[in-house]
């Protein structure tokens, strides 16, 4: 089965509730490493998005995600803000027109989108970024959708990947974003923007096993 | 948190208001935020535009007027403005001559500012983007982002937008920012935290009789800490930091008109007999008075290093929110340098 226009539209407000709780979560995280605002500017980018989606919904794909990308490029602020904001807004250049995704579209997307990421922020693997997520998940990804397989199944493969890599941020140290100023100290402690980006996969998967 | 604030979501809307009642020379926009010069653009003059996360005041808002900046976007507390404010102010501003950024190396701002870049150059505005990266707290830029931007963004912006008052274009604009950026450095101490509003507890613990040695603007944690000493031992520590500071290198990112170029800098350290401008700056919650004792031991530290100040600058113009501490920028100044700095300013923040 593809994935259909209103199953987007419940993940981004699935999404908006998930960093609304865990606001405070993310927010820790990032005291820990950062400037202690990830949480905040998380929240605050999905209720712009929420405030935005009416306005789109009934639009194609392309231009929902572009919205998406447009609005947190423009609330989120911070390190994040350009990154998510190029993340979605690549997917929503690349899927203009589809009012649904097959396997391979929504790879694509998210393939386009971790392409932003690396063209924004230029991390490089291991450096304790969001990109040591999403590194490994597109290559999950891949994977399973070579099997012609359905957007679930995919999602479905990527999370156990996505968990490990999630995990696989704390003994890092950050060479990238406010966390490399403490050098040694950052180890030890998890990605506030990989944690960010586990939410999206992990919240996808809910939404589409219904 | 004692703070005064009416609801944590209205401060940073709150305090523009305030801004745009007190100065009228100022015009405030709201969305999205960004304030600029009331008589902007100017004919004929290049734009000089900063921005950056709130919380610093009075920069980069108070730094707005005659001789200073042309415009400024202020971000949430502690968080970088975004792409739409630069793009919006740039085209407020805009006189034709051109736009330049002035970027503190932050990821956040640094990110933002080279969106905003793209914006604005797809709108056939010519732009340039120079990075402030002067924090010799940071060692390496091969292992972590680089060198923060902190004391000596306020230098540039006041002797970068003396120049684009005297007619420099923007090229020269940009050559002389990054040459400002590159004979500046600064080091900074905390004695306490601060607390942002929507976090509400402070940012980091700090012991009643610990500094935090080699702070950032942001809370974020320094090189050391250790217990309090006398003000003439910390100020010599903070001294000894910027004046031995070794040669620095590293790449950084220009928009060359087209696209994205990478360049390398190499930043030459003080040498004995060097005229040097000083900067000693409160983080918000020192008093005035504890300044001029870091002056004090300042000065001796530099007749002792063969350095000599020529101006000096006193006060809190780079903060924190409420944290004590303070920061020493000292700033190279050559004659180009110095004549600028001379030269006639009127901002809320910044008189001459
Ligand atoms: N260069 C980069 N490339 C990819 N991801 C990055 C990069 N720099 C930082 N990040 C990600 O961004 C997250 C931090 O996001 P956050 O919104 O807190 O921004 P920030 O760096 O604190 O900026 P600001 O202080 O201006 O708000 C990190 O946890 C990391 O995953
Ligand atoms: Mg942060």
């Amino acid at each position: 089965m593809s994935m259909n226009k209103a199953q987007l539209v419940t993940w981004l407000g699935k999404l908006n509730d998930v960093y609304a709780e865990k606001k405070e979560y993310l927010t820790e995280l990032d005291a820990a490493i950062g400037d202690a605002d990830h949480g905040i500017n998380m929240n605050r980018g999905f209720g712009k998005v929420m405030e935005k989606l009416p306005t789109v919904e009934d639009k194609d794909i392309g231009t929902i995600l572009k919205t998406v990308g447009m609005t947190l490029m423009s609330s989120v602020g911070g390190a994040s803000g350009p990154l998510y904001g190029t993340f979605w807004m690549k997917g929503g250049m690349l899927l203009a027109g589809k009012d649904e995704l097959a396997a391979d579209d929504f790879v694509q997307f998210i393939e386009a989108g971790v392409g932003g990421i690396l063209q924004r922020g230029r991390p490089e693997l291991g450096d304790k970024t969001m990109y040591d997520l999403w590194a490994p998940v597109l290559e999950a990804m891949k994977d399973e959708a070579g099997n012609a397989s359905e957007v679930i199944a995919v999602v479905d493969a990527a999370l156990p990947v996505a968990e490990k890599a999630l995990a696989d941020t704390i003994p890092l140290q950050a060479k990238k974003g406010r966390a490399s100023y403490l050098g040694e100290r950052s180890i030890g402690h998890q990605d506030p923007g990989a944690t960010s980006s586990y939410y999206m996969i992990e919240t996808l998967r809910d939404v589409l096993a219904g | 948190m004692k703070k005064l604030i009416n609801a944590v979501e209205d401060v940073v809307k709150e305090q523009l208001e305030g801004m745009a009642l007190a100065h009228p020379e100022l015009k405030v926009n709201y969305e999205p935020y960004y304030m600029c010069r009331a008589d902007a653009p100017v004919k004929g003059k290049v734009a000089v535009i900063s921005g950056g996360g709130s919380g610093h005041e009075p920069m980069h808002g108070g730094f707005v007027g005659k001789g200073m900046l042309d415009g400024a976007c202020p971000g949430e507390v502690f968080t970088s403005p975004t792409p739409d404010q630069m793009y919006e102010c740039a085209k407020a501003v805009d006189s034709g001559a051109g736009v330049l950024f002035i970027v503190k190396n932050y990821t956040g701002d640094v990110m933002n500012f080279e969106a905003a870049a793209e914006l604005v150059a797809g709108e056939g505005v010519k732009v340039q983007n120079i990075l402030i990266d002067d924090d010799v707290a940071v060692k390496d830029s091969l292992y972590t982002a680089g060198r923060r931007g902190v004391g000596t963004t306020v230098l540039a912006e006041k002797v970068v937008g003396a120049a684009a008052e005297e007619g420099y274009d923007l090229e020269q604009c940009a050559d002389l920012c990054r040459k400002v950026n590159q004979y500046g450095r600064s080091f900074g101490v905390a004695l306490t935290s601060c607390t942002v509003p929507a976090a509400g507890k402070p940012t980091f613990e700090l012991g009643e009789d610990e500094v935090e040695m080699g702070i950032g603007i942001h809370g974020e944690p320094g090189t050391h800490r250790m217990p309090i000493k006398s003000v003439d031992e910390m100020t010599q520590y903070a001294a000894e930091q910027i004046i031995d500071d070794p040669a620095y290198s590293r790449t950084v990112r220009e928009w060359d008109g087209e696209q994205w170029a990478d360049k390398e800098l190499t930043d030459e350290p003080f040498a004995k007999g060097d005229k040097v401008i000083a900067f000693v700056n409160s983080m918000g919650g020192t008093p005035v008075s504890e300044l001029y004792a870091v002056y004090r031991k300042l000065d001796e530290v530099c007749r002792a290093k063969g350095l000599t100040i020529v101006r000096n600058l006193v006060g809190p113009y780079i903060t924190s929110l409420e944290m004590q501490g303070f920061s020493i920028t000292l700033l190279k100044a050559d004659d180009e340098i110095l004549k600028l700095w001379d030269a006639p300013a009127s901002t809320p923040g910044f008189v001459r």
